[in-house]
């Protein structure tokens, strides 16, 4: 749906989700955040938690410490409201394709690399998720 | 507190603004206030009022080779964002003002000289809880005539390091300490953007350019510190013809601004082409 968008149209959607950005709750994690939750190459300080839900879905969590971080919590948005509630080997099927689809030619390269490395952890976390069946 | 701009010794003080001018020129029709962030969100988020956008990816780079956009498209922009010649453009933004000094240095390719940074950026304007707005502001259009490029004396090409080397010229790396020892990729906390080597170019300085600013409120330090920094600590003379780089020109140009109008050095290029280009080539010299 993002490729519809103009450029005008889709900046406004983007900062709509980053608007709704929710930062993990205290409840799952507490500052300062674990380093084996943050996403690696991520110049916005990003992190990311998947809870296991009863119903083998998962709920995705997110924060991002640099207050200048727009993109990143952007596609944290949409990826907790896109892949939350889905089973983990959905979720572990997630393609870093979307940044390009979500973002367009509205990021640079460096910046693009740092939000692929967002789903590549959403992804990673899936797969563990999946394979742990306790 | 960040001493004034004019007690701080620089060599062209005027290059350089306060946030309290740029509040005093808010509604001052000669000035053009341009916000140059990496993440191009952020503007949309908020940005000082009147101030008007420009995207260093779309709105300055050549959006199929990897180059600058042509006169026809500096007048394009300029004319979008109704400036004229007469117009002093004020540059701040995010990263301490990396992307404003950029925006800036390729300002002045096309001669526009007539441009100045504000100090410490949008961290600077921020703490000191002033005024944003999401308003996106429209200004007549105007007809911007520029002058063609003119490379020359700001940017440097490979060929220009090559003959620079030969020479025995002074080069800086900008980059942190690691990515210039060749044992980091990429900078701290960002990927890599594909440099298939490490290390840096032969006889550069490591002078991370973040040395060059105040870390509470990203404000420059002053002509007396950076000189120790630049000229005592790290041997480079003012006079010598000089090269920044750093990964692909955006640090360096808050680097290249820093030496160029806060301390004066003569003849200083910035070689936007940096590590990404450097550490791809095939043949040349790296050290580690």
């Amino acid at each position: 749906m993002f490729q519809m968008f103009d450029p005008a149209d889709r900046t406004g959607m983007l900062l709509s989700y980053a608007d709704q950005f929710k930062e993990v709750p205290p409840s799952i994690a507490t500052r300062p955040f674990p380093t084996s939750h943050q996403v690696p190459q991520c110049e916005s300080d990003a992190y990311v938690w998947a809870q296991k839900m009863p119903d083998d879905t998962l709920k995705l969590y997110f924060a991002v410490e640099n207050p200048s971080g727009v993109s990143a919590k952007a596609l944290a948005a949409i990826l907790d409201k896109t892949l939350s509630g889905q089973p983990a080997s959905e979720i572990a099927t997630v393609n870093c394709d979307i940044v390009e689809k979500i973002f367009r030619q509205n990021i640079s390269m460096g910046k693009g690399m740092g939000l692929m490395s967002m789903v590549q952890a959403v992804s990673a976390l899936a797969k563990a998720a999946s394979k742990d069946k306790s | 507190m960040a001493t004034p701009i004019e007690q701080r010794g620089y060599a062209h003080p005027e290059a350089l603004v306060s946030t309290d001018w740029v509040e005093q020129h808010l509604n001052d029709p000669g000035v053009r206030l341009v916000e140059s962030n990496e993440d191009t969100l952020l503007y949309s988020t908020g940005h000082i009022p009147g101030a008007v956008h420009v995207d260093w990816t779309s709105d300055l780079n050549d959006q199929l080779r990897r180059d600058y956009i042509t006169r026809e498209g500096f007048e394009s922009l300029m004319s979008r964002i109704g400036a004229t010649k007469d117009t002093t453009v004020v540059f701040y933004g995010d990263k301490n003002n990396w992307w404003a000094c950029y925006a800036f240095w390729v300002f002045q390719l096309f001669g526009h000289t007539n441009a100045r940074v504000m100090d410490g950026g949008r961290v600077a304007w921020q703490k000191e809880n002033r005024a944003l707005n999401r308003d996106v502001p429209s200004y007549p259009k105007t007809q911007y005539k520029a002058s063609d490029r003119n490379d020359a004396p700001h940017r440097a090409y490979r060929d220009d390091v090559f003959a620079h080397l030969k020479k025995q010229g002074q080069l800086v790396d900008v980059r942190s300490p690691e990515e210039y020892a060749g044992t980091r990729m990429h900078m701290p906390d960002y990927p890599n953007e594909g440099a298939l080597r490490g290390g840096h170019i032969p006889t550069a300085k490591s002078v991370p350019w973040a040395k060059a600013i105040n870390p509470d409120d990203g404000t420059f330090k002053p002509a007396a510190e950076l000189r120790k920094l630049y000229c005592d600590d790290n041997k480079l003379s003012p006079g010598k013809e000089t090269i920044a780089y750093c990964r692909i020109g955006e640090r360096s140009s808050h680097t290249w601004f820093a030496l160029k109008y806060l301390l004066g050095f003569e003849n200083v290029r910035n070689y936007d082409g940096s590590w990404t280009e450097w550490g791809n080539m095939v043949g040349v010299p790296i050290e580690k």
